[in-house]
């Protein structure tokens, strides 16, 4: 007798709208009643730089010799105002990240990197540290809505000044320290009791707005005899206005910080939902810049989600003058390395995943305050291979500029690019591949 | 006695010739005259000496100063003394918001009133005002005294840390975490001497002022307290 066939059943299916992840969201937050806090940026896909490829040269353009003609990466920082603008060998620097969300170890080691590199280094919120200072041939001091750790002193021991509106993780929000991390040092240095969870307020305290902010800038200028460059930080939202109005305040350099980019501890719905991705701001700002015959004299830096050497000739070929890294930095350090998989494991993660650095118990040793961990990272190595990575990043830029034909990597430019996805190319306002077509700008 | 007049001389010179000072210099009183609001006047002083200034500054006068006494004859505008580390600030009329934010040291005297958010995020720092003091004062403070010989605004101490908040007259109104303490007597000899350092030992009973301070019940996060931001 033949069996009757069993009806076929369809492949299990998950939801492309519940999925697993958000599905495991909602049962952690049914079950704490909390939001979820993490550091790190955006994880979800967004268009980005992997979206844009380079016409390399042709008949139309010469390229460059790869091994034998010159490509420059100098760039200065800061010839608008300040009496001593900074110079940097590469475009490539170091984002501002604080003591106390990374060890003394991991600060030291950024510094020693960038200066291997000829690059420049960043404080955060919490002030900045003698071995920052010791061993950061060019360091960026932040002036924050907390002032933790602000002086005169430090500002006059500083290269330049990056006054902080804003960052791309959570534009329009403010830091938080988890008490976990707030060891007798770090307490000491930003004026509060150890162990006290640690509020940085969202705006300054005493001005709001651009014609403040013009004010703001004046007493820095004045407070460090106009020698220091004073950057303004924004986080991307509206980059068109904040890029002018930063230029109008007086600004030497803009930092615009894509929604890619990391914060040490914010929450995980700022990070995905608020904001714009980097890829979108970067052609506005330039924009507001050029609209107002400031571009190349008001410098551009843009930061969120920079990878390689790749993506930092995208980003000055639309226009940036140089490039900063935060998150690429602190995995070229050691962070999220596979080696501490069995530590990951256990706080219930993976290496490559890892993003509770608001806990302090980073296996890597990099965001957090517990000595024992700290002591993994040495910060001589780790020095090295952020110098390693920094010249690999400009090598690989130098290598696209030339096969561009470019002289200098700031000699890339939008004309060089095309756009893999409609979206990119509306964002980075370069035609489509194989087409003239810029959605918006011209006909189809 | 240099004399700065603004109308004729810059605001750079002046910045500058006083950051020029060695820390022996004989010049060691100064007046500026004729401010007419500019801002950032005497920002950034590190050394030990008195400047007078003779009528109404702009923004950020004596900002982030250490060790000088400024002594300011007329209104001062926003965030006078903002994040001083020591020394002497004088405000001989009123001063505007911000007053003394951030400042970790020294000691901000204001004989009139000052606006909103006087003492903001302050970090050590002594402020004294005889008159009133705007809303959202002392917010976020974490370190110092803020003396009030008049009355204070609404949500006095919001999200408040470690400063302690000495007030004779009424409250509008207390912020998240402020609450009223006990005013024990280490409290009344520490406002006596913050008192005295104002040059008021003898005219005001520090048994006429109430304390308030942090209820630190939201130094660190948590849910049940999110209705309370």
């Amino acid at each position: 007798m033949a069996e009757t066939p069993k009806a076929p059943r369809t492949t299990p299916r998950y939801s492309a709208t519940f999925s697993p992840e958000v599905m495991s969201e909602i049962r952690r937050a049914a079950a704490t009643g909390i939001y979820d806090i993490r550091g790190a940026g955006a994880k979800r896909k967004l268009p980005h730089f992997d979206d844009l490829l380079f016409l390399g040269a042709s008949i139309s353009r010469y390229p460059l010799e790869g091994y034998r003609e010159r490509c420059g990466t100098e760039v200065v920082l800061g010839d608008r105002f300040a009496s001593k603008p900074i110079r940097l060998r590469t475009p490539v620097t170091i984002a501002g990240m604080s003591f106390g969300s990374l060890s003394a170890n991991a600060k030291e080691a950024l510094g020693r990197g960038a200066t291997l590199a000829g690059t420049s280094t960043t404080t955060g919120d919490g002030g900045m540290t003698a071995e920052e200072r010791g061993h950061s041939q060019t360091l960026v001091y932040q002036y924050l809505p907390s002032r933790y750790g602000m002086n005169p002193d430090d500002l006059r021991r500083a290269d330049a000044i990056e006054v902080v509106i804003g960052q791309g993780a959570k534009p329009g929000g403010g830091g938080m320290l988890l008490g976990q991390k707030i060891t007798e040092r770090v307490a000491g240095m930003r004026c509060l009791p150890p162990g006290v969870d640690q509020r940085s307020a969202c705006r300054h305290p005493d001005w709001t707005g651009p014609d403040d902010l013009a004010i703001k800038i004046e007493e820095l200028r004045e407070i460090t005899d106009w020698e220091k460059p004073i950057y303004v930080k924004v986080g991307a939202s509206r980059p068109y206005y904040d890029t002018a109005l930063a230029a109008k305040s007086g600004a030497d350099v803009v930092v615009l910080d894509g929604m890619q980019g990391g914060t040490a501890a914010t929450q995980d719905v700022f990070i995905e939902h608020v904001g714009i991705p980097t890829l979108a701001a970067i052609r506005p700002a330039v924009q507001a810049l050029q609209d107002l015959g400031l571009h190349r004299k008001v410098r551009l830096v843009v930061s969120g989600g920079i990878r390689s050497g790749a993506d930092v000739a995208k980003t000055l070929a639309l226009g940036a003058d140089a490039v900063a890294i935060g998150t690429a930095a602190l995995v070229a350090l050691g962070d999220n390395d596979p080696r501490w998989e069995a530590d990951y494991e256990a706080l219930g993660t993976t290496a490559g995943a890892y993003d509770d650095w608001h806990e302090g118990r980073d296996p890597a040793g990099i965001t957090t305050q517990d000595p024992e961990l700290a002591r993994r990272l040495d910060p001589e190595l780790a020095g090295r291979r952020l110098a390693n990575f920094l010249a690999v990043m400009t090598l690989e830029a130098q290598t696209i500029a030339r096969a561009c034909g470019k002289s200098h990597l700031h000699n890339l430019e939008p004309e060089d690019l095309v756009a893999l996805t409609i979206e990119a190319a509306a964002m980075a306002q370069v035609p489509l591949a194989g087409t003239g077509w810029i959605p918006g700008k011209t006909p189809l | 006695m240099p004399t700065f007049d603004l109308r004729t001389a810059s605001l750079r010179a002046l910045n500058g010739a006083l950051h020029a000072l060695r820390p022996d210099t004989n010049e060691t009183r100064w007046t500026v005259v004729n401010p007419d609001g500019r801002h950032a006047i005497a920002v950034g002083l590190d050394a030990p000496i008195q400047v007078e200034i003779e009528g109404n500054v702009g923004y950020y006068c004596a900002g982030m100063n250490k060790q000088a006494s400024v002594v300011i004859d007329g209104h001062a505008g926003v965030g006078v003394a903002e994040n001083m580390l020591s020394g002497f600030v004088h405000v001989r009329g009123d001063a505007s918001q911000s007053a003394g934010a951030t400042a970790h040291g020294g000691m901000l005297l204001i004989d009139g009133n000052a606006g909103a958010r006087c003492g903001i995020s302050m970090k050590g720092v002594d402020i004294l005002v005889k008159g009133s003091i705007g809303h959202m004062s002392a917010f976020m403070a974490q370190a110092g005294t803020l003396t009030v010989l008049g009355d204070a605004g609404e949500a006095l101490g919001d999200s408040l840390y470690e400063a302690r908040l000495y007030v004779r007259g009424t409250v509008a109104s207390l912020g998240a975490d402020c609450i009223e303490k006990e005013m024990r007597d280490e409290h009344r000899e520490q406002l006596f001497a913050k008192l005295k350092a104002a040059g008021l030992a003898g005219e005001v009973d520090p048994r006429e002022f109430r304390r308030y301070g942090s209820a630190r019940a939201l130094y660190h996060f948590h849910v049940d307290n999110a209705g309370a931001y």
